[in-house]
């Protein structure tokens, strides 16, 4: 029996409720190149952790010179330049810093925790939406709801908009998911179209924020004059679709997962419920144990480089497979065990090095704060199908709906 | 008793003394009780403070946003030791396994770990030094004091020293908008450490943010009133500079002379030690008692070419301290070496400075990343053919890639493109060190000692 690529197997949606036993298999060959011109796969944590830091691997997408790979074309004919995410530095650090200027330390170091308050608000009025009812889609009804209000508020796009991009958004994140083998040309034109509009949109909020700046980030992006100097509106505007498609699509699953892993684990579940500063420690696991982020595909070799006795050659497009490396049994104690005790926990869950995650801060204080609630908030959940139907993305990967029952909900 | 059960009896009830209660005591005595020490455990400290970090005292306590009173270590665990602070140990006799105190007690061991690090040096012109207003800057103490002076307004600050101390000091001024001048007897600002095409970077930041920096100078004197307050310094060049604080950074001496006569392979450089940690006495035998860790330990390391290492970083005092501790109570065949890559940073005038392995050993530098005139750039520093060290300006989250080239003695000048690597860094350029027969203060790293230069060395860096 010929078993189909490995890679193939883990993209296809048939897998999608787990991996894990692809990713162990991944592991067995640290270096794996399954396909003549394919990626060049890296699953352990010691190599991707290194390949993070390795100034020869190159986000930028004009390096993929060897085999241009049909996602990178597609955003470079795109209105919107690409963002830092898509860069090398020095324009990756420039758009970094000035971003980060209005969204955390030195410049706005309380930002993120001066909006506890409002998130907790958020949080409880999506609960009492829950209204009189014993059933509820997780996803639906809060943990797609919550950041997204979040990153709205804090980037100043009104929420009653967010109807008309969340499709976009929806279609952009489906572009940045690989599907190998397959003809790209349509999801291409697709995911071009929908940049193309979030622009526009972006372009109109950008201009009146110009004219009546507020005191959210789009505003102080679009009016800022920091060291730096001030961003060019086409700047702005990848800089503030990339935020707004990483609120959509990234905390999301880091909750639902979350949520999910909790109610296959009822006992931390419950030590949730009865002690809220375990929260940490959670999403901190949670972020090893089911990362939002299963893999980074957007890397290319911009020089030969060897990994373990294998050399890839400059061009070769790269694979980092963080979920893989989070349950590298050379880095991990009992690597598959969900462990909310773990102490020894330096996860890939948010990347590593230049480009690792921008909104961690945040994601974390809306992971902790959301199941924290739900814990508290919910009597004796329980799931309705497990494993949940998942979203398609093998990249953003997460449960499409979690539908759970519960006896009521707790007084606030 | 057999080996085995010596290690079994020292492990449940035998005595460990730590001389040096700060970081690497600390950290030793934590790791101790982390893998089961649980015989009887006493911390001596000549201060009278709980241990506390010192990379603070020149940076986040001088610009007043943080006391020196609470820079107390976080503790990782309850060490449940016998506490003896405020008392200096002033002898050690080995024979007898005994620490002599100050106050003349005397405290047995089986088990002794030295860490006693270092001490600032002081102006050598002992009237002077004593000036009211003449400061150094090694402990809390100093730090309250030298903290007080600045929220005086003073009307200048003279700082003498332009290595990481120095240089933090004078930034710190400047972000409370007090006059100060730098001397330096070098061409610039941290070319002991970093040499002088970095250096000529950090004379940059300095000016820039208005520090008055006069190098190739020395200090000549220090002038007080009539009351013994300082009010200028002179300097090689003729020229007088008034003031009335002076910070004296003129790097530091090992605090060792509680050994003299004690037989240990003590002296001004450190003390000596194997790559276990474990001290020499004078005659080059290695002890099985006694261990060394932090500051004051000086030992060898196969990535330089097995020479003696003294270094005053904090990551080394940390890692020293843990394997020490896990030595004390292994046995031989359980021992860990000591390999860690020494690693430093520093932050002044808003900038991040970071480096790995050992720079002041480089003979050129290249620019691999970035651009020196950004200030914000990576730059690698080769020795006879491979890398040997990395320096970064607020670029650190490339700085492991530049460690896996030195722990694997990658080839020097690296080949390789990377991102952002600029025209400049097309060729490497002499890493532009001072003459080491002209002395500067406070390279972070001293080396001395034979070696003989092996390249093929393959070292693996042992992830935890
Ligand atoms: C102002 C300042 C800034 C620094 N900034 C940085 C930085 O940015 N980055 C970095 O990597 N490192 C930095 N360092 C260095 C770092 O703090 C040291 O490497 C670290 O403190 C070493 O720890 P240690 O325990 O070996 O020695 P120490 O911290 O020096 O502790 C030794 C202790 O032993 C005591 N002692 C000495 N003799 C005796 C005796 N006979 N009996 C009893 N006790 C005795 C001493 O009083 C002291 O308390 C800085 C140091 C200073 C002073």
């Amino acid at each position: 029996m010929t078993q189909a690529p490995l890679l193939r197997q883990i993209t296809d949606y048939a897998n999608r409720a787990d991996p894990y036993p692809l990713y162990a298999e991944l592991r067995k060959t640290p270096v794996l190149q399954e396909e003549d011109g394919g990626p060049f796969v890296i699953s352990t944590y010691w190599d991707i952790q290194s390949l993070l830091h390795d100034p020869r691997i190159s986000s930028d997408a004009s390096n993929l010179t060897a085999q241009r790979d049909e996602l990178t074309e597609q955003e470079e004919e795109t209105a919107l330049p690409p963002s830092f995410l898509r860069l090398d530095p020095p324009e990756h650090d420039r758009l970094r810093r000035m971003t980060n200027r209005p969204f955390g330390p030195p410049h706005s170091p309380r930002r993120v925790h001066d909006m506890r308050g409002e998130l907790a608000g958020i949080v409880s009025g999506l609960i009492a939406g829950f209204g009189d009812t014993d059933r509820i889609d997780v996803v639906d009804q809060f943990s797609y709801p919550f950041p997204v209000t979040v990153i709205c508020r804090l980037l100043g796009v009104p929420r009653e908009d967010e109807a008309r991009f969340h499709s976009w958004a929806d279609t952009i994140a489906a572009g940045l998911d690989p599907v190998p083998g397959d003809d790209p040309t349509e999801r291409n034109r697709v995911t071009h179209e929908a940049r193309m509009q979030l622009g526009m949109y972006l372009a109109g909020l950008v201009e009146e924020r110009r004219k009546t700046p507020g005191d959210d980030m789009l505003s102080e992006l679009a009016t800022s004059h920091g060291p730096d100097g001030p961003m060019t509106t086409m700047e702005v505007l990848s800089t503030a679709a990339l935020l707004l498609i990483a609120g959509h699509e990234t905390t999301v699953n880091l909750i639902t997962n979350g949520m999910l892993t909790l109610l296959r684990h009822p006992e931390v579940l419950q030590r949730l419920r009865d002690d809220p500063r375990l929260a940490v420690n959670i999403v901190e696991e949670l972020l090893r144990y089911e990362p939002p982020v299963q893999l980074v595909p957007q890397r290319t070799c911009i020089a030969d480089i060897e990994v373990r006795g294998v050399t890839i050659p400059k061009g070769s497009s790269i694979w980092l497979v963080l979920a893989a490396g989070n349950r590298d049994p050379e880095r991990f104690k009992d690597p598959e065990r969900f462990d909310p005790d773990r102490q020894d926990i330096q996860h890939l869950g948010f990347g590593s090095g230049i480009h690792s995650c921008f909104g961690a801060p945040l994601a974390r204080l809306e992971a902790q704060l959301a199941l924290t609630e739900l814990a508290r908030r919910l009597d004796n959940p329980r799931l309705v199908e497990d494993p949940p139907p998942y979203r398609q993305n093998a990249v953003l990967r997460g449960p499409r709906h979690l539908n759970i029952t519960f006896d009521g909900l707790r007084p606030q | 008793m057999a080996a085995d059960a010596f290690l079994t009896w020292l492990r449940r009830e035998g005595r460990i003394v730590i001389v040096g209660a700060s970081l690497a005591g600390l950290r030793a005595a934590e790791t101790l009780r982390d893998e089961g020490f649980e015989g009887s455990l006493t911390m001596i400290g000549d201060e009278p403070y709980e241990p506390y970090d010192r990379p603070p005292l020149s940076k986040s306590v001088l610009l007043g946003k943080a006391s020196p009173a609470h820079t107390e270590l976080p503790r990782r665990r309850p060490v449940d030791a016998k506490w003896r602070l405020g008392v200096a140990a002033t002898g050690l006799d080995m024979a007898a396994k005994r620490v002599l105190l100050a106050d003349g007690d005397e405290v047995e061991y089986d088990r002794l770990l030295i860490a006693t690090g270092v001490r600032a040096r002081p102006w050598p012109r002992q009237a002077e030094a004593e000036l009211d207003g003449v400061f150094v800057l090694r402990t809390r103490d100093d730090a309250a004091g030298l903290q007080r002076r600045l929220m005086a307004s003073p009307r200048r600050v003279f700082v003498i020293g332009a290595g990481f101390t120095g240089s933090e000091i004078a930034s710190a001024c400047r972000a409370r908008d007090l006059p100060v001048t730098v001397a330096e007897r070098a061409d610039a600002p941290l070319v002991g450490a970093l040499g002088g095409v970095v250096g000529a970077v950090a004379a940059e930041l300095h000016r820039e943010n208005g520090v008055d920096l006069r190098t190739g100078v020395m200090v000549t004197g220090l002038e007080g009133d009539s009351v013994g307050r300082v009010r200028a310094a002179h300097l090689s060049d003729g020229s007088t500079v008034e003031t009335d604080v002076v910070v004296v950074s003129l790097g530091a001496t090992r605090n060792t002379e509680w050994l003299a006569g004690s037989g240990l392979g003590a002296g001004p450089r450190g003390i000596a030690c194997d790559a276990g940690c474990r001290a020499f006495d004078f005659r080059g035998i290695v002890t099985d008692d006694v261990f060394v860790a932090g500051d004051v330990a000086r030992s060898p390391h196969p990535l330089f070419g097995y020479q003696f290492l003294s270094l005053e970083h904090w990551g080394n005092a940390v890692t020293q301290a843990e394997v020490a501790a896990h030595n004390m109570i292994s046995s031989s065949t359980d021992r860990r070496p000591h390999m860690w890559v020494p690693a430093f940073w520093s932050s002044q005038f808003g900038v991040n400075i970071k480096s790995v392995g050992v720079p002041s050993m480089g003979e050129e530098i290249l620019i691999t990343q970035g651009s020196l005139a950004e200030r914000r750039f990576t730059g690698a520093y080769g020795y006879q053919g491979r890398v040997i060290g990395a320096v970064t300006f607020d670029n650190s989250r490339w700085l492991q890639f530049y460690q896996g080239l030195i722990e694997t003695a990658a080839p020097f000048p690296p080949a390789f493109l990377t991102v952002d690597r600029r025209p400049e860094g097309r060729q490497p350029v002499p890493a532009d060190f001072p003459d080491p027969s002209l002395p500067t203060h406070g390279p972070t790293v001293t080396l001395s000692g034979y070696s003989p230069a092996d390249r093929r060395l393959v070292f693996k860096p042992a992830h935890p």
